[in-house]
This record gives structure tokens, sequence and C-alpha cells, in this order.
């Protein structure tokens, strides 16, 4: 089989696995520094009540991802040792100072977080969960330059075909790396918000302690509707017009532009398909709205976009999975928007725990951030491709070539057994730390 | 800086993020793999209630010293973890299944699922040491390193019976470490048993140690740094050290006996980066093949930056380490937070 294949296989389960937590840590652990302040400020056993389970389902978050997160560290060297070679002058900087300056915080605190509450004090208490949502915010920036410098690389040249860094500062501040770091972290409080809302409309469906469940509901109902505007406008917007300057041929791509044109039209709906006759490739089923494209990447209706006739076939991503992919994160990131606001309406109205179905709802809505923090990932990856430094290193050539078929399978299989079992504890044991439900103030406390 | 400083300061820094490492995480690893040997699944509680609240900071050290050899180091990070392929994804297997235990184990009340999450723990725990040890033995005896810089040989040529051997050294270091500590956090009869294993692990350590020293003059005599005066002084560090720890026990000061036991680790790691200086992985297909400071480094920018960023960064990490060891002193209890 194809080992370039099988590496790339490995390399998107074991980081799609591990995405699906930090995003989760990040967005729950900054709730918490909201919901533990005001728990310690007010002294409401309802707000500390909160806090004590979510904390909970942090911490068992945090430790899956974590452990799955090692691999991480470890995967370029034994899987792409040719990319590592060429990058390592710039690349594992980064990664270094995400452990010096933003692992090393994390855990710590969260054990000060965690088991701490009786040995120190409440003030110490809610530092340390501040300092561990800075640090799995610290950890996603530095992440996330090393990422970015992929898509955008800057601050190098290349000396006997490696990179060699000329300028740190361009290096971490390339052109990608803000909006894509904003973009991920309102995504992750969508994350966290949506976790802690599915979380807290089970409660209430199940009847367990209903003022506690409610209070919650209505933090991440807050929460989620501020972030999801914030993630369209402006981070998104952001981000997007950034790709469509930097990286053209994926947009061209994500956006179905087959062919350079002014007044490029924007692509609501469409199947990326081959024409019959012409062999060339078309959108299918589109619906289009002309000149917004144009506008939304430049500002300008009649601005002139790139196709992707205007680049060689051997420099072009595939053509449907990044649409694909960008397109349901969009309208999964609408869906948030109205999910939020319907819930926040129905809290102005005093109906939100009677309206069943809306709970229901929001329990289904749960999960699906994460589907759309790893579609907004398949976007900016797949679309990066055939590169992995872009326009400098491609896939192909970035890969371990002492590593064999046999030894990627080992892995591969190994790895995707571990990681199914993992899912599959996680999720039954969130469930069990849910249906013993939260701690039950003694005291009735009136909660507007 | 020049760069050829600079080279030598990194050096140094890898090796310094290494001993940390072994000294920090060697403890718990320890402790978990004495797990094993625990009476009752009340002890097995006590084991990793010792530990719950610092493990996870410990192995940022791996971490660190992983994305630290990624920068510094390039060829030689990639050349060590392609190569050595099969024993990297057992040690992560190891550790992901270790991490997650102390998150899944008390999630419920049945004997069946602590006992499973036991196992995960006390088995995660005693491979890495093995694997770690079998890694440096390697490395010392030199592996098949060729033109490309890239490592010929196969995993089972790493299974060589010197590299075994360090691998039960380091075991053995990490269960006497492992057990002081366990002593220091344990009241009664845990707590005696505790300090007896110590001293049998000790004898254990230091008889490993004394016949893979021998080993080490016949395999791979040029790793012995006479000519460096360095050489001395951690060789005392380390006979002094192994001295101290088994009189410390004797004595019934576990803390000070700690202590005792991370000087001889650190002074151990020493002396063989001391052998090998400045080389970090040395070729058995030719000397002009191997991995070294000097010909496998980054760039003169990139090494600064990093240093930059470990003269800010570890200096705090070190102190909030300190103060989270004080916030959980004392001894630990089975039942719940532990503390």
């Amino acid at each position: 089989m194809d080992l370039v294949f099988l590496a790339r296989l490995q390399f998107a389960v074991t980081v799609g696995f591990h995405f699906l937590f930090p995003p989760i840590s990040i967005g729950l652990a900054w709730i918490l520094v909201f919901v533990e302040a005001v728990g310690w400020r007010t002294g409401s056993e309802t707000w500390q009540s909160i806090g004590k389970l979510f904390s909970k389902l942090l911490a068992l978050t945090f430790a899956v991802g974590v452990a799955s997160g090692i691999v991480m560290e470890f995967q370029f060297g034994t899987n792409w040792a040719s990319y590592s070679r060429f990058v390592g002058d710039i690349f594992g900087a980064p990664l270094a100072a995400e452990a010096i300056f933003a692992f090393f915080l994390e855990s710590t605190f969260l054990g000060v977080y965690l088991l701490g509450r009786n040995r120190v004090s409440k003030e110490v208490h809610w530092f340390s969960i501040l300092v561990v949502a800075i640090g799995t915010t610290l950890s996603a920036f530095w992440i996330l330059v090393a990422n970015s410098w992929q898509q955008t690389p800057a601050g190098f040249e290349v000396i006997n075909g490696r990179a060699v860094l000329t300028s740190f500062t361009e290096a971490v501040f390339n052109s990608s790396m803000w909006p894509r770091f904003f973009h991920q972290m309102t995504a992750a409080m969508i994350t966290g918000a949506f976790f802690m809302a599915a979380a807290a409309a089970w409660l209430l469906l199940k009847n367990k302690g209903k003022e506690v469940a409610l209070l919650a509901l209505k933090v991440s109902l807050v929460t989620g509707f501020i972030f999801a505007i914030i993630s369209i406008f402006p981070t998104g917007h952001w981000h997007a017009s950034q790709v469509a300057r930097d990286q053209p041929a994926k947009f061209a791509v994500i956006e179905g532009l087959y062919e350079t044109q002014t007044k490029a039209p924007l692509a609501v709906f469409g199947i990326p398909t081959v024409d019959k006759e012409t062999e060339k490739p078309r959108l299918a089923a589109e619906i289009r709205i002309p000149g917004m494209a144009s506008w939304l990447a430049t500002g300008d209706v009649n601005a002139e976009i790139k196709g992707t006739d205007a680049f060689p076939a051997s420099d072009l991503p595939p053509f449907g999975l990044p649409f694909f992919s960008f397109h349901l994160m969009v309208a999964l990131g609408v869906a948030f928007l109205g999910l939020t606001a319907l819930g926040l309406l129905f809290w102005k109205l005093n109906l939100l725990e009677r309206a069943r179905w809306f709970l229901v709802l929001m329990v289904i809505a749960g999960p699906l951030p994460l589907i759309a923090n790893q579609l907004g990932w398949i976007t900016a990856e797949v679309g990066r491709q055939p590169w992995t430094v872009y326009n400098y290193l491609r896939t192909a050539d970035s890969v371990s070539i002492t590593v064999g078929g046999g030894e990627l399978i080992f892995s591969l299989v190994m790895l995707s057994s571990i990681y199914a079992l993992l899912l599959f504890v996680y999720l039954f044991v969130l469930g069990r730390i849910l249906s013993k439900g939260p701690e039950v103030p003694q005291t009735a406390e009136v909660v507007s | 800086m020049t760069l050829e400083v600079l080279q030598i300061v990194w050096f140094i820094l890898y090796a310094i993020l290494l001993i940390g490492y072994a000294i920090l995480d060697g403890f718990d690893l320890g402790i978990g793999a004495l797990s094993l040997f625990a009476k009752d699944e009340n002890e097995r509680a006590i084991h990793m209630n010792a530990i719950a609240p610092v493990w996870d900071g410990n192995e940022v050290w791996l971490l660190t010293a992983g994305g630290a050899l990624f920068a510094a180091f390039p060829p030689v990070y990639a050349a060590v973890f392609s190569g050595f392929y099969i024993a990297f994804y057992l040690l992560l297997a190891a550790l992901i299944f270790r991490g997650v235990s102390f998150a899944f184990r008390n999630q419920l009340d049945s004997p069946r699922w602590r006992r499973s999450w036991d196992w995960a723990f006390g088995i995660g725990s005693l491979l890495p040491p093995i694997l770690y040890g079998v890694a440096v033995g390697n490395i010392l005896r030199g592996v098949p390193i060729d033109a490309a810089g890239e490592h010929a040989g196969t995993f089972m040529a790493l299974l060589n019976p010197y590299a075994i051997g360090v691998g039960l050294l380091v075991l053995a270091i990490f269960l006497t470490h492992g057990s002081l500590f366990l002593a220091i956090k344990t009241e009664g009869e845990l707590h005696d048993r505790a300090k007896k294993m110590s001293g049998r692990f000790w004898m254990a350590w230091t008889a490993l140690w004394i016949i893979m020293t021998i080993a080490t003059f016949f395999v791979a005599p040029e790793r012995f740094g006479i000519a460096n005066p360095l050489f001395w002084v951690f060789l005392v560090g380390s006979l002094g050290g192994l001295a101290a720890t088994i009189i410390l026990i004797g004595m019934d000061h576990p803390i000070k006996a700690f202590v005792a036991s991370a000087v001889t680790i650190a002074s151990q790691v020493s002396i063989a980066f001391v052998g090998l200086f400045p080389t970090l992985v040395p070729s058995t297909l030719g000397r002009e093949y191997d991995l070294t400071a000097f010909a496998h480094s980054s760039s003169q920018k990139t090494l600064t930056v990093m240093l930059v960023i470990v003269l800010i960064g570890m200096p705090v990490v070190l102190a909030y380490t300190i103060w989270v060891f004080r916030v959980f002193r004392g001894k630990v209890k089975a039942t719940g937070d532990g503390y």
C-alpha cells in the first residue's frame, strides 16, 4: 500500500482524535473561570455546584487530551522525519515553547484546581483555574503558530534543502497566525458552551439538580451566542479573506471557483463534479450569489478572483473534500447562532424548562461544534495539499523513509484501537458523572 | 554567543532536561511499577494518590525534551524517532494508558473496573523505564546511522543484551527512587514496607550499575571520558550518592535519601553525557556518520531564540513546581481525592 497515504491516514486519525478534546478543555476552562469567580465572590452554592460538576468533566476531557497529545509531539519525528529535517530550525521552537510556557502551567495548576480545593485559599483556588485557562490558550497559540507557519511560511530562507530561520518574529507572526488563532479560540468557546449546554439540558430532561442545570444552561447559552457571532464575524470572515489573499488555490477550491473571474460568485450550495463533455471541473446543483466571493475576499465586488485554472494541476488540492467540509462548517456555524438565539428567546419567554424539544435539540447539538472543528481543520489541511509547507515542501517528500509498511500498519492499528477504546470509555464515564448529577444546594436560592 | 558555544550549551541543556525528567517522572513511574506489588486495592489507591497532583507536570519534562531535541538538533530528532519507531509506539501506548488511568479509575464503583485501570497504571509505568533504558543502552553502544543520517537497523536489533541490561538498570533506579517517594508520602505498614523495598531496590541498582559499567567497558570503551575532569566529578557523585542513599535509608530519613537518590541519578546520567560529548548518537557504521551537536544542530539564530525561551520559562516552571510540591506535602490517604 502507498506509504505516504498510510502516514497521512495515521496523522489524520491521531490529530483528528486529539483535536476532539482540547477545544472542549479551552472553552470549559474559561467558562469555569467565570463560574468559579461568581461562586467565590457571591458564596452562591448553585454557582459553586456548577463549578464542581464541570470541573470533573474538565478533568476527564483534559486527561484524554493530554494522553493523545503526547503522540503528536513525537509523531513528526517518527513518521515525518524528512519534514522534521526540513523544518526543524523553525518548527521545533514553537513546540518546545508550547511545552515550557503552556503544558507545565496547565498540568501543574489543574492539579491544584482539582485536588487542592481544601489545601489552598479561595483566591489561590480561583487563580488556579485562571492559570489553567491561560495555559490552554497559550498552548493553542503556540501550536497554531507552528501550524500557521506551514500554511503561510515566513521569516526563513531555504539553504541546502533546509529552511533556516532569518527572523523569529516574522516566523511566529506569519500572515495566517492571528486570524487562525482567534477563529480557533472562538470555535473553542462555542465548543465548551455547547458541551455545557448539552450536559445541562440532559440534566433538566432527567430532572436532576434542576436549579444548577438551568443556571448552567443559561451561562452556556449566553457564551455560545456571543462566540457564535464572533466566529462568523469578525474572525471567520477575517480568516477566509486571509486565505483568499495568501492561499488563492485553496480559496478557489473551497469556493468552487474553477475559472478566474471578476465579480466572482459565492457558492451557497453545490457539488464539485467534472463536466462529461468538456472534462472540466464544475459545480453541479449550484446556488450562487454573484459578486459575493469577490466582495467577501477583498471588499470589492469587481475584484478578480483566481480560479483553479490559474494553477498547475500538480499544485492543487483535491476539489471535493475541502469544498464540502468548508461549506458544512459554515452551515454549522450559522446553526450555532440560530440555536443559541432561540435558547435566549425561550429564556426571555420563560419557556426554557417547558420546551422539552428544545432541550432534546441542545443535547443532540452538543457534539456538533466538535464536528465543525474537524471540518475546519480538514478545510485548512486538505486545502493546503499537496504541500506540508505551502509552496516549499511537498507532502510526498515529507515522510520518514526508514519506516516501512509493516511498521506503519502496526502503529496505525494500535493507535486506532486504543483511541476507539478511549473514546468509548470517555463517553461512558461522561455519562456516569452526569447521571450522578450536580450536588444540590441545601438551601434553595432564587435564580433569575 | 558563537554557534559553537551555543551548540555546547544546548548539549548541556538537553542533558539537564533529561536529568529533570529522570528525577521527576522517575519517581512517579517507579511508584506506578511498585503498585503492581501492592497488597490490595486500598494500597494501590494510595500509590496513585501519592502522585496524582504532580505526575502530569513531571511528564511535561519529556515533552519539553522532545520539543527541545526537535528545535535544537532536528536531524537527531528525525533519525532517532523514526529509527526507534516500534519502541516509541510501545512507549506511547504505555504512557497513554497510564495517563488516562488516573482520570478513569475512580469513576465507577466496581472492583473489576478499578482493577483494570490499576493494571493499566502498573504496566503503563513498568514499561517506560525499560524502554528508556533500552534506548539509552543502544545510544551508548552506537546504532547503524548511515551516510544519509538515517537509522539503518531493525527493532529486534535494538533488543540486544547490553541495552536490555541498561533497561533493567533504569527500572531499578526508578523503583528505588519511587519507593523512597512512597515512603515519604505514606505511614504505617505501607511506609515500613516502602522503606524496606527501597533498600532492596537500591541493592539491585548498585549491582546493575556496576555490572553495566563493566559491560560498557567492553561494549563501548570510548564512552569512558576519563580524560575529562567532569567524568571524575560525576563518578564521585554517583558513588557518593549511592552510599548516601543507603546510609540515609538506614537512618530512616526518607526525604534526605530521596534527595541523595536524585543526586545519584543526575550524576549517572551526566557520566553518560560526558562520555558521549559532543556526539548525540554514535554510528556503528563509521565515526564520520555520528550525529553530533556540532554537525547536526539548528542555526545560531534558532539556538539563541530557544535559549531565551528556556531561560525565561524554566525558572518560572521550577518555582511553581516547588510551590505545588509544598502545597501537596504530607501523607496521603486512600479515600476521597487522597488529600
